[in-house]
């Protein structure tokens, strides 16, 4: 029973076969017949800096939840690679729906650590004015933000302009009705969109192999699209398949599906526990195609970067980390008669008949009161 | 003023919309070249186009999915739901997104759409093609829920709940598809969110909305011949509710009748109920009845008559009320 199911899995959804790569995990530059990348030394560094920072931030952000100065965090370390080099490729005016662990494109779009920890320190849902990013509230519901990215790549579709629109979703998502009704949606109208899969490997406690019997970037050719697996942990790669993807989006041809290939190196959450789940060897073995150390070595062979570089880049994430412990631990609020303010854009006579309800109980002033 | 049946009078508003902003987009399963299963969008696709009037592929979630983010890019988009039995794959993109979106976002994201549905029974139809499932939606902040009872609201109503802010669920009496009255299009009879005294009485109120407000008006009827005058109020709008129109007029009879086609348990009655009797509990002679469907899953439809309220089910109510 065992054996066949590892075998499935080596079958199924372990092969590596197919997967664009551009940059070995020993941090050898090779090509790809499909996809070339034209980078130059400082965007190289630009990335590294990108990947140290949000990896750093990470950290922090989990260490922040275990003495309590936040509800909850969703950690990406080990898939910072497939973040960035897809965040990097969004152009300002492209619009993204991510879920709940995207806090690489976030940083890519401008959006503040600090901002990204607003909604697991639980003084929002949200965290930013969308429209200002062109970047959607978090989705924590697996699979609802690809069916609303479809319909927002119709409205671009609508307006005749030339943007694109990507949504994130993960191997789990795979399984949900609604990723099949964008899917269908999305290629029937050939809505400009990328939806960006990050493979990591487990949903929770699940692994791949009970979500999929084919690679999963298989299914695309199903619904009618390309699909193509991407070495996640590759940012070079993630970066050249993303714009190319969004570059046929722009051109009026329709969807892509990218399967970025990477692995979830922490706990699905931080009310996770993966010792349960998995064994320490697939962590390890994970470990050696590490997403920032392939780039390091790669910057440092080249010539593009030293010690002292990579020392000063470190120094900077400290800056980051350090910012948002400051900024984590004095955030406050919401009050709590605020949740009454957005939950009609008109008037509603029972919403304000339950404020004034509220503002009775507690008095104005602890209404009022940042928590 | 013209006659019109309601489906007639909801085409013609939509098209009114439609003519009037063109972030106005109608999404939904046959509704272009069919015009929808009941003809509702009849000639809108001919007239608007394809890229206006979207046959959507068949998925409910879709459909209420994608309008999300056709809202959140600055469309209107109005959706249809084939039956009410069928918006159920649906409801987790309306609770979790369309109700969602405007708060979590802290008011960034205004969520202006329409979703119609054709509702409740009385047509002689098959499983799934008679629900009535306003108070799931009801239930659920963020959403607002209304009715028309008649072709006049239905041109009005439609037009309102398209210029809404907030998402609005339509919800369509489809035994009533049919029926004529006139439509005044020079101006709205009242506010999308306001009950309205169809009748006026004195011994007793009964309060209804889309379908069962003609049976409450028939019912009246008879009443009348029986010695007893009542009071016949529309809600129109299921949420928020107009507590206080249906408040002046109970703190006048003293007596109140709930009717519905959902289920009585856990209904929008129970909701009315319980508000009416906080606010008018010294005026109230009876407790407040309900009379609705009862809590069976929809019948085969050759005994629908006996699930739904009608004329004899609401008179024997009124007499309960007046035995207290």
């Amino acid at each position: 029973m065992v054996r066949s199911a590892r075998a499935t899995r080596a079958a199924s959804t372990d092969s590596d076969d197919h997967m664009v790569q551009l940059l070995t995990p020993d941090g050898e530059r090779v090509t790809h017949p499909d996809y070339e990348l034209d980078v130059g030394v400082d965007e190289a560094r630009a990335l590294y800096r990108d990947m140290v920072i949000i990896r750093r931030v990470d950290v922090e952000a989990t260490s922040l939840q275990r003495q309590g100065q936040l509800a909850l965090w969703a950690p990406l370390r080990g898939q910072e690679a497939a973040q960035i080099g897809a965040g990097r490729a969004l152009a300002p005016d492209d619009f993204c729906f991510p879920g709940y662990r995207e806090h690489g494109i976030a940083w890519c779009r401008g959006i503040t650590p600090e901002q990204s920890a607003r909604n697991f320190r639980q003084v929002t849902h949200g965290g930013w004015d969308p429209y200002e990013y062109n970047y959607a509230e978090p989705s924590i519901v697996i699979g609802n933000n690809a069916v609303n990215a479809v319909g927002y790549a119709m409205g671009v579709q609508h307006d005749g302009a030339e943007s694109a629109v990507m949504a994130c979703i993960g191997d789990g998502a795979m399984s949900q009705g609604d990723i099949a009704e964008a899917f269908v949606w999305s290629a029937v109208f050939q809505a400009p969109i990328v939806f960006l899969l990050q493979n990591n490997h487990w949903a929770i406690s699940e692994p791949t192999e009970r979500q999929t019997r084919i690679p999963l970037f298989r299914r695309a050719a199903g619904f009618g699209f390309p699909g193509v697996r991407v070495d996640g942990n590759d940012v070079f790669a993630m970066l050249a398949v993303t714009r190319a993807a969004l570059a046929r989006a722009k051109e009026g041809s329709g969807p892509t599906l990218i399967e970025a290939f990477t692995y979830r190196m922490g706990a699905h959450t931080t009310s996770d526990d993966p010792t349960r789940y998995r064994i320490d060897a697939e962590v390890e073995e994970w470990l050696q195609r590490d997403p920032i150390e392939r780039l390091r070595r790669h910057l440092v062979a080249t010539g593009a970067a030293d010690e002292a570089w990579t020392a000063s880049i470190d120094e900077e994430a400290e800056g980051y980390a350090r910012a948002l412990r400051e900024e984590v631990v004095n955030l406050r609020g919401p009050t709590p008669v605020s949740i009454f303010d957005h939950v009609y854009a008109a008037p509603h006579p029972l919403v304000d008949e339950e404020r004034a309800q509220m503002i009775a109980l507690l008095g104005a002033e602890d209404a009022g009161s940042l928590k | 003023m013209t006659e019109r049946t309601l489906a007639k009078a909801i085409n013609e508003g939509l098209r009114k919309a439609m003519e009037d902003n063109p972030k106005v987009l109608l999404l939904g399963e046959d509704i272009g070249k069919l015009g929808g299963v009941f003809r509702v969008t009849d000639g809108l696709q001919k007239d608007f186009g394809e890229q206006r009037v979207i046959d959507s592929p068949l998925g409910e979630s879709g459909i209420v999915g994608t309008s999300v983010g056709l809202a959140i890019r600055g469309y209107r988009p109005v959706s249809e739901i084939q039956f009410d039995g069928f918006v159920y794959p649906a409801f987790d993109q309306l609770v979790s997104q369309v109700a969602k979106q405007h708060a979590r976002s802290e008011g960034a994201i205004t969520l202006s759409l329409v979703v119609r549905i054709p509702y409740g029974g009385g047509i002689g139809a098959v499983e799934h093609h008679s629900e009535s499932p306003e108070a799931y939606f009801a239930h659920t902040a963020g959403l607002r829920v209304v009715s028309p009872s008649t072709p006049n609201d239905g041109y009005w109503m439609v037009r309102q709940a398209i210029e809404c802010a907030d998402p609005v669920m339509f919800l369509e009496p489809k035994c009533r598809y049919w029926e004529k009255g006139e439509v005044d299009e020079s101006a709205p009879p009242a506010g999308l969110f306001d009950a309205a005294v169809r009748r006026a009485g004195t011994d007793a109120t009964l309060v209804a909305y889309g379908p069962s407000v003609k049976t409450c008006l028939k019912a009246a009827e008879v009443a009348q011949g029986e010695g007893r005058s009542l009071e016949v109020i529309d809600l129109r709008s299921i949420s928020p509710l107009d507590v206080d129109t249906v408040a002046r007029s109970v703190e006048k009879t003293g007596r109140l009748l709930i009717a519905h086609e959902a289920p009585v348990f856990a209904g929008m009655g129970a909701e009315i109920a319980a508000r009416l009797t906080e606010r008018c509990f010294y005026s109230l002679a009876a407790p407040p009845l309900r009379v609705g469907g009862y809590h069976t899953p929809y019948p085969p439809s050759r005994v629908e008559e006996d699930y739904l309220p009608n004329i004899d089910r609401l008179l024997d109510a009124l007499d309960r009320a007046f035995e207290f």
